[in-house]
């Protein structure tokens, strides 16, 4: 893992001590909330609706015990004993009180964390692929680069006051696990002629004009990435626009522009910094490179794991479910879910932080990730230790062997905590999971994404989910818009609306409908439900979720 | 009136200056005022003649000023940069770091910013990311 | 000015713990809405905002709350704000906490 230098030590130190005055100044007035908001947001402190909501992030998705301990001592200490993890690698902790947040974040220095650029009109948290340096189908570790774009775009002096915020997400593998064309800019580390580079994707983005990002550029040399996207993004804040903040996004300014203008302003702007750049970026990536080394594999005998495979189907179901394959053959990389049925996704209290991070640095070498799908991940347990792991995971309540399936839902806060939102997702999430989980065809449904967001700006990813749901406020009442077809992945697509919303107790109902429809039409239970709907389409799937009793009736009777 | 900040502290601009227009900008112009949305295409073949630019903030969450500053940098222009109206003290380093000499804000804003909060952002050189990542191997 | 057909309140988020503040008749910040001042006039009840809207270093965002009478005293007409008034329904965190102790 990459350990912070005196230089960055020193970084976080200050930074932390502005804050703290910062903090000082509005509370004696001398500076205006509109002042400091902005300020506030650049260090992830976002006031929601019942308390100060403290966004941390976590790089690239990479955690070890001693952090997630401390997140753990956070949450106890100064919020409600517990953290809820983001679809973007943070953990967000949402009972703050602004005087003690520079108090928290000297705790978090204390882990080499912080909570800058988490937020604000400024380039965020860098995520990549939660299975890095473990994935099968993996060029290089993807968080070699990742932490190379942190440190370049950390306390960037022209980029904190952009037209809007900027994502940027990584990953070194093929399959796309990054969702790298949903972000601002989304970068897939290829190899050309034997030289390392990236494949450059622009302007994706969800919120409330959902797309899905071009190819600026098939291929930018390693030592070019920085000055590219400095260029990228200069070119950008001079261009994007500020007179409207929906349409301020790269994207719209992409799509306004065209992507040919677009790239040849890049590449004039390229002209004028590359020279900037002197080398010692790429000596860095070099020293990465060696933090990032991966653990010493070696080979194990497995003939405890197998007894327990065979004998014990409720273990077997979990590792049927929740593992993925890791580029060793005798190691295992372990997604621990927290979406137990009915909890809240993304949730976890101190007590299964603390359990968690005992596991880590028991079985997975002190190692832990944040996926996007609001789940945790041991990178690299040996296949032998697996069911240890997992009943320890049982104790605490956390081996819902359900990841990939219906119930592995993703969900913002919506209502119940955040300020702009329209509707409530949480007990939407928990309805859904409870429901199919009593049902017991989970399992039989097999891969599904359902996402969730409670407003237009899609926080859940709910426009690549195979189902999305979007919670509107229909004249003062809670009403969800379903989306289907959606896909974040290497076959990135943005779902369809079906027509007219449904109310919070008809939700349940039109889901089955649903998925009814899919296992009677799907050619064989392998047929996905993503793959049965690009075979059948929107219009049957629409048909099905609008056909109700009554409207059978009314069929009939005409 | 006007307060000039700069890595000394608070002071008043000693004398009148006449900024130019870029509309009526010529060879003999020493002190050009922009605003955030010039073209500095516009401006490339005046930078050795002018001797102070001022690029005005129309408000402090509009950050376009710091890379119009860092541009003219790297275009070669060597003269004084100026960062004009709304720009607050924790903007400082940023101003300083994207190529600015100094800042110019109103009477108003300093007061309610008092020197010592500008000056506590006076070590802007120190822990800054970006002059590690660009020096040389 | 027209008589709303809702009477309103004014809330705000408190500037240090974040959480649902009501403005009182007396100038003050209450965290019960049953304390608040309820205004039946529209023009009263802008004047009384800006009032509100000044205290800037003990409260963020203040604005105009529509609410109904019921038997148990003022209640919102908005799911938003009665999620204010209450906490998330995840947890029993928030409103719905401290009245219990
Ligand atoms: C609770 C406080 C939150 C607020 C106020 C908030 C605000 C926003 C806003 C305004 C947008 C739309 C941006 C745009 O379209 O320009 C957005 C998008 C997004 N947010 Fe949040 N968000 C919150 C929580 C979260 C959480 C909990 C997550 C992760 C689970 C998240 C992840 C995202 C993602 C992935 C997007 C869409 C991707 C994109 O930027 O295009 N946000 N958020
Ligand atoms: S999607 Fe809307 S409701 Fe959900 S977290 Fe984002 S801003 Fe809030």
């Amino acid at each position: 893992m990459y350990k912070y230098n005196d230089f960055d030590h020193a970084f976080v130190t200050s930074r932390n001590a502005q804050f703290r005055e910062q903090v000082n100044r509005r509370i004696s007035g001398a500076l205006s909330e509109d002042e400091f908001k902005p300020l506030r947001l650049m260090n992830g402190l976002y006031l929601q609706l019942h308390a100060y909501m403290l966004r941390v992030a976590i790089p690239y998705g990479t955690l070890n015990s001693a952090q997630m301990r401390q997140l753990a001592m956070i949450a106890d200490r100064w919020d409600k004993g517990y953290g809820h993890f983001t679809t973007r690698q943070n953990i967000q902790f949402n009972w703050t009180k602004l005087q003690d947040v520079p108090d928290i974040l000297d705790a978090l220095a204390e882990v080499e964390m912080h909570a800058i650029q988490t937020s604000g009109n400024t380039i965020r948290n860098v995520t990549a692929d939660h299975f890095a340096g473990a994935a099968a189908d993996e060029i290089v570790d993807p968080r070699i680069y990742a932490e190379l774009i942190r440190q370049w775009s950390t306390d960037h002096p022209e980029f904190q006051f952009l037209p809007r915020k900027f994502k940027v997400a990584v990953t070194g593998a093929k399959q796309d696990r990054a969702v790298i064309h949903a972000h601002d800019i989304g970068l897939q580390i290829i190899e050309q002629n034997c030289i390392l580079g990236m494949r450059v994707i622009i302007g994706g983005g969800l919120g409330r004009t959902p797309m899905i990002g071009k190819v600026i550029r098939e291929f930018v040399a390693m030592d070019d990435i920085l000055p590219y996207l400095e260029s990228v993004v200069s070119v950008w804040n001079l261009l994007g626009r500020r007179d409207n903040k929906y349409k301020a996004r790269i994207k719209i300014t992409i799509h306004e522009n065209g992507i040919d203008e677009f790239s040849r302003l890049v590449d004039e702007r390229f002209a004028l910094i590359r020279p900037s750049f002197q080398g010692f970026d790429q000596t860095l990536l070099s020293e990465f490179s060696d933090a990032f080394i991966a653990p010493k594999f070696q080979r194990f005998d497995l003939s405890a794991f197998d007894a327990r495979y065979q004998g014990d189907p409720n273990f077997r179901s979990w590792v049927d479910t929740n593992i993925t394959a890791h580029k060793q053959a005798d190691y295992a990389i372990a997604t621990i879910s927290l979406k137990s049925h009915g909890e809240t996704p993304g949730d976890a209290s101190s007590a299964q932080m603390r359990r968690i991070a005992d596991l880590a640095e028991t079985y997975s070498y002190d190692e832990l990730r944040i996926s996007h799908e609001q789940n945790i991940v041991m990178p690299h347990v040996q296949k032998a230790h697996l069911p240890d792991v997992y009943d320890a995971l049982r104790a605490i309540g956390l081996a819902t062997g359900n990841i990939g399936l219906i119930s592995d839902i993703i969900a913002c806060p919506g209502m119940d905590y955040c300020a702009l939102a329209t509707a409530r997702s949480i007990p939407i999430a928990q309805n859904i999971a409870t429901h199919f989980d009593a049902l017991k065809l989970e399992h039989d449904i097999g891969p599904l994404k359902i996402k969730i967001s409670g407003c237009i700006n899609a926080c859940g990813h709910h426009h690549v989910g195979h189902i999305g749901i979007l919670g509107l406020d229909r004249a003062g009442i809670e009403n969800y818009q379903i989306m289907l077809g959606g896909d974040g992945t290497e076959t990135p697509a943005i779902g369809e609306r079906t027509g007219p919303g449904f109310g919070a107790d008809e939700v349940i109902p039109a889901i089955e409908r649903l998925i009814h429809f899919y296992l009677n039409e799907r050619l064989a239970p392998s047929e996905t439900f993503l793959e049965c709907y690009r075979r059948l389409g929107l219009g049957p799937f629409k048909t099905a979720l609008y056909e109700t009793e009554q409207s059978k009736a009314r069929a009939n009777a005409a | 009136m006007t307060v000039i900040i700069n890595d000394e502290g608070l002071s008043t601009p000693e004398k009148e200056i006449t900024y130019e227009r870029a509309d009526t900008l010529n060879k003999a112009t020493c002190a050009l005022d922009i605003s955030a949305d010039q073209d500095l295409n516009a401006l490339s073949d005046y930078l050795e003649t002018l001797t102070l630019i001022r690029i005005e903030f129309a408000s402090f969450a509009d950050g376009r000023g710091f890379s119009l500053a860092r541009i003219l940098r790297l275009m070669g222009f060597s003269g004084h940069l100026r960062a004009y109206g709304h720009v607050i003290s924790d903007q400082y380093a940023m101003a300083r770091r994207s190529g600015f000499d100094d800042v110019e804000v109103s009477k108003a804003l300093a007061t309610r910013q008092p020197e010592a909060e500008w000056l506590f952002r006076s070590n802007w050189s120190a822990h800054d990311y970006q002059t590690r990542l660009r020096k040389s191997a | 000015m027209p008589r709303p057909i809702f009477d309103q309140i004014i809330t705000a988020n408190a500037l240090l713990a974040g959480d649902v503040v009501y403005f009182t008749a007396a100038d003050t910040w209450t965290r019960d809405m049953q304390k608040a001042e309820v205004f039946s006039d529209e023009a009263i009840a802008q004047v009384r905002l800006i009032e509100a809207m000044a205290q800037a270093n003990v409260i963020v965002g203040a604005y105009l709350m529509p609410i109904q009478h019921t038997k148990d005293g003022h209640a919102p007409t908005h799911f938003r704000e009665e999620v204010r008034t209450k906490g998330p329904s995840n947890y029993a965190h928030g409103k719905q906490e401290q009245s219990h102790v």
